[in-house]
């Protein structure tokens, strides 16, 4: 294939003489990368620092009895050995609730277990040394007696009677419940010609990125300070956290965010381990690292999606869905997690369920119930692959059951483009979509009626094709909705600071953060362009609470739409104080000059006037040649946040092409399209591969991914051996097509684009193979990863 | 434990490294901890995500899977050498313009493996397809992608390689 590295751009009142918008620009950062001169926290090593490692519960619920550390602590190398009870000294413990989500309850969860563990890994005392091997030889003397308690494993009975209640404290093991009735769900079911019921699993999965979790805390007892090197997407919200668990101000607490070996919403939350490893720091008074190896990591990193939906859809013959009804059932662990807590998941399937359509008429409940398990939280496009799924996956059922081509079903049914501003039967508001627009230029990118006749071709010849389909929408852009209201100190604003240098570059400093995604390329062609350098003018710093605005960091598919226009702003307002003084130095109107391609020029024209390099050296070195009472104010910052919505929702649709062998059960992917709509698009390149990236962890949901665990709540699958994770060969080409509907609630219109992917990769999967196998009278399959045991079973082969 | 520790000398990116490490050490942790050569990274320690790939007396291997101790005598090239020597340099800049890195953790990694079958593919003057790439990528694994990016820059620069020599 020939690398293309741009495309035409389309564009607007964004179209500067020299704008970077819509261009595939590449990552400033990448050469760094691909030098392996990255620096990630494995990679931090200070003075004096020491490791931790961590003894962890091999129960999934036992009391602690007794710890005992003598042992360990005359190990070689050996520092410290603490247990939680002496850790909570330091550092209070935590409640994962948000008040927005009623009802919702949790339990205190302490930096290191005390009195109980409530998973299988869960740190029960931690023990320091000069080196993570000396720490680990201190762990194996670490003699802890449990008193093993019976664990809650499925969500099924977690609120039977008879079950024990993980937390007495909290009265039972209902989480959080969420109840939705709208319309007439009976009467139209009545009135349906065709009703499909059925129930759909998803399995519990992880993000494993592939550098585990990550940090080095680094108290200064005589600053009173504390640095921590963090792998996280959220820098400020973890200085808060920090700061208020260990009685802290924020003055007192810097996080720094550097390279970042993936993240997907798995390094957004509070971790236990890194909490104490804060605390630990604190009580040493010098640096701790701790860096999670893979087995920790799937026992400790959040587990998500482990859902159960009983499922119902009405249908006319006509192709009008009538009705949606829902069941969900979702088992989260024995916290909710902190501080966006594990009720978001479960909140978000009832939101989203139905979302593409015009169905007026949906019911839908929630249950979110305590286990013994690891705890599951946020997790890319979290809640959506799991209603899309649902949702996608009854769209098909039915279609086949009326015996209608399900993209004419989805034509039928899909919410009109021309129908904006409108909501969901579930109260989603949406400024702009383009189902229909998606679904035809999907239709089109496919060539669907060549494929299905292609497919026909091979039935013939007992060779067995699927093509699924998955509509979706998706939530962007989140404003304070999401988690400030509930009570949550997460930002949903962010900013941009830029500031012109002493020979006329740019430097951006913003509370977004690079997780890999592109976030500083696109920052920089944002200032790029409403400021007027080129690109390479134009330095970005992310990553440090003391040195950035005030910002969410990067999750729910934010840093481009809302750091974005942030920059963007601040790039506009630089451009203004600069003409400012530009004007008084070569006394003209400063409306009638601009900045293009790092110089100063007559906007009329065009005509070079003054280079950057020599208004910032004399705004900077002879600031007394310029008129009395100009004073050159020459680092701007600027602020967004969505206000207009509370979320950009953005849409789009995805197909499946692939092969079963139904004498195996193997699936083989042959290709996958997606067509979205993320508004503006300000680096191509990059949605594309956000987008490929996240078909790619869906599909990994689809028909690999499963956290086991046995019904004493032990994972039996903790090793990237045995968790298959979807590996180049599997892999099929990915298609990316675009619809552009910006959104009018910034300047820049861009909406995010980094979950869409993720969202609506399983459904497709799913409808493809069901599709593959429906002429051979299989059982539908609705129970992810579909495994080759799964669809043999589904053959009636085993 | 780490009561035994040994000397051992071996060549590593072009210099000569003599040290003396413990018997349990892995050949990554020997090159990132007591050589800071930290571009080589520590995915799964079990072999399977081929994140410490390096290459060995010219072959690529698991960093994890192989002992400091056994590399005695060795020549090790890790990114770094790679990086400077400029043997991949045509790779690093496919995968930059085709953006087929996001996190770059994977990539010090991916780039060893793509070169191994890239000097076969200039071996044998034969194009991988790209099934076949995706074969020889399959031990190496990258959460951010999906691949689709990976695989157009190494078939780019197979055809630039190969094609050019043709």
């Amino acid at each position: 294939m020939k690398i293309t590295d741009d495309s035409p751009p389309v564009l607007t009142a964004l179209d500067r003489p020299n704008s970077y918008i819509g261009r595939s620009v590449p990552r400033p950062n990448l050469k760094r990368l691909t030098q392996g001169r990255g620096q990630y926290v494995s990679d931090v090593a200070l003075p004096r620092m020491a490791h931790v490692a961590f003894v962890r519960s091999p129960h999934a619920h036992a009391r602690i009895v007794s710890i005992a550390t003598e042992a360990a602590k005359k190990s070689r190398g050996v520092i410290a050995v603490v247990t939680g009870a002496e850790l909570a000294k330091v550092m209070t413990p935590w409640v994962g609730v948000l008040t927005h989500l009623k009802g919702l309850k949790s339990a205190p969860q302490y930096a290191i277990a005390v009195e109980r563990a409530c998973w299988q890994g869960e740190a029960v005392c931690a023990v320091v040394a000069r080196t993570r091997a000396e720490a680990e030889d201190g762990c194996e003397l670490v003699d802890v007696t449990y008193e093993p308690l019976p664990a809650v494993v499925d969500p099924e009975t977690a609120l039977d009677p008879g079950t024990p209640v993980i937390h007495p404290s909290i009265v039972d093991n209902l989480c959080f419940e969420r109840k939705l009735d709208v319309g007439a769900v009976d009467k139209a079911f009545a009135e349906s010609d065709a009703v499909v019921e059925t129930t759909f699993v998803c399995g519990r999965h992880t993000g494993v990125t592939n550098e585990p979790r990550a940090c080095v805390a680094d108290w200064n007892e005589g600053e009173q300070r504390m640095t921590v090197y963090h792998g996280t997407q959220a820098p400020h919200m973890m200085q808060d956290l920090f700061a208020k668990h260990l009685g802290l101000v924020h003055t007192q607490v810097r996080v720094l965010t550097k390279d970042v070996g993936g993240s997907f919403g798995i390094k957004v939350h509070t971790y236990a381990d890194e909490m104490a490893t804060v605390a630990l720091s604190k009580l040493l008074k010098r640096p701790v690292k701790f860096v999670a190896d893979r087995l920790e990591s799937f026992v400790t990193d959040i587990h998500a999606r482990d859902h159960r939906i009983k499922a119902k859809i009405g249908v006319k013959n006509d192709g009008t869905i009538t009705a949606f009804e829902i069941d969900d059932l979702t088992g989260i662990g024995p916290y909710s997690v902190y501080p966006r807590t594990s009720g978001i998941e479960a909140n978000q399937v009832v939101n989203l369920v139905g979302g593409p359509y015009t169905c007026p008429n949906y019911r839908a409940q929630a249950r979110v119930v305590f286990t013994n398990k690891n705890v599951m939280c946020q997790y890319r496009a979290v809640g959506h692959p799991i209603a899309v799924a649902v949702t996608e996956g009854l769209v098909e059922q039915a279609a086949a059951k009326i015996g209608m081509d399900p993209l004419e079903l989805r034509r039928r049914n899909l919410i009109a483009d021309d129908a904006y501003p409108t909501q969901s039967a579930a109260g989603l508001k949406f400024e702009k979509l383009s189902h229909h627009e998606a679904l035809a230029h999907l239709d089109s990118m496919m060539n669907y009626a060549g494929l299905r006749a292609e497919q026909a071709r091979y039935r013939a010849q007992g060779i067995h094709r699927g093509i699924g389909f998955a509509s979706f929408i998706e939530v962007t852009n989140p404003s304070a909705a999401f988690y400030g209201v509930g009570g949550a100190r997460i930002t949903s604003q962010d900013g941009a600071t830029v500031k012109l240098d002493a020979q006329g570059a740019v430097v951006v400093q913003t509370g977004v953060t690079e997780q890999g995604q592109g976030a500083e390329a696109v920052v920089a062609q944002c200032v790029a362009s409403s400021f007027g350098v080129p690109i390479d003018k134009v330095r970005v710093i992310t990553g440090d609470t003391d040195n950035t605005p005030y910002g969410g960091g990067t999750w729910a598919s934010r840093a481009a739409g809302i750091g974005g226009e942030a920059s963007w702003q601040a790039g506009k307002a630089l451009r203004a104080n600069v003409l400012a003084v530009a004007g008084a130095m070569l006394q003209a109107k400063p409306e009638d000059l601009d900045i293009r391609n790092g110089v100063v020029v007559d906007k009329a024209t065009g005509n070079e006037r003054l280079p950057l390099e020599e208004l910032a050296r004399v705004a900077y070195f002879r600031p007394d040649t310029l008129p009395a009472g100009i004073q050159a104010e020459l680092m701007v910052t600027r602020h967004y946040v969505p206000r207009a919505w509370p979320f950009a929702f953005t849409n789009g649709i995805q197909a499946s092409y692939l092969e079963v062998d139904t004498d195996t059960g193997f699936v083989k992917l042959l290709k996958h399209w997606c067509v979205e709509d993320c508004g503006t698009i300000i680096n191509p390149q990059l949605v594309d591969e956000q987008i490929r990236g996240g078909v790619v962890q869906g599909i990994g949901a689809a028909l690999f991914e499963q956290c086991l665990y046995d019904e004493r709540g032990q994972m039996l699958n903790g090793t990237m051996a045995d968790y298959l994770v979807p590996m180049a060969v599997e892999m099929p080409d990915i298609e990316c097509g675009h619809v552009v509907s910006p959104t009018a609630d910034s300047e820049l219109g861009a909406k995010g684009a980094g979950e869409a992917g993720t969202a609506g990769a399983p459904a497709s999967v799913m409808n493809a193979i069901n599709d593959a196998l429906r002429p051979l009278g299989a059982a539908t399959l609705t129970d992810m990863p579909f495994t080759p045991e799964k669809i043999l079973r589904a053959l009636g082969k085993v | 434990m780490s009561d035994t520790a040994l000397d051992i000398t071996l060549t590593v990116n072009g210099e000569t490294v003599s040290e003396r490490v413990d018997a349990r050490k892995t050949l990554v942790d020997f090159l990132r901890e007591d050589l800071a050569l930290t571009g080589s990274h520590v995915g799964c320690e079990h072999g399977v995500c081929g994140t410490c790939t390096v290459r060995v007396n010219g072959d690529i291997v698991r960093g994890c899977l192989m002992l400091a101790v056994q590399c005695d005598g060795a020549t090790v090239e890790t990114v770094e050498g790679l990086s400077d020597s400029g043997e991949i340099a045509d790779l690093q800049a496919a995968f930059e313009q085709r953006n087929a890195l996001q996190c770059g953790y994977c990539t010090p990694g991916m780039l060893a493996t793509a070169q191994d079958l890239l000097k076969r593919a200039q071996a044998s003057r034969q194009v991988p397809s790209r099934d076949e790439i995706r074969e020889h990528l399959s031990g190496n694994y990258c959460r951010c992608t999906g691949y689709h990016a990976i695989v157009d820059a190494v078939e780019a620069v197979a055809l630039a390689r190969v094609g050019g020599e043709q």
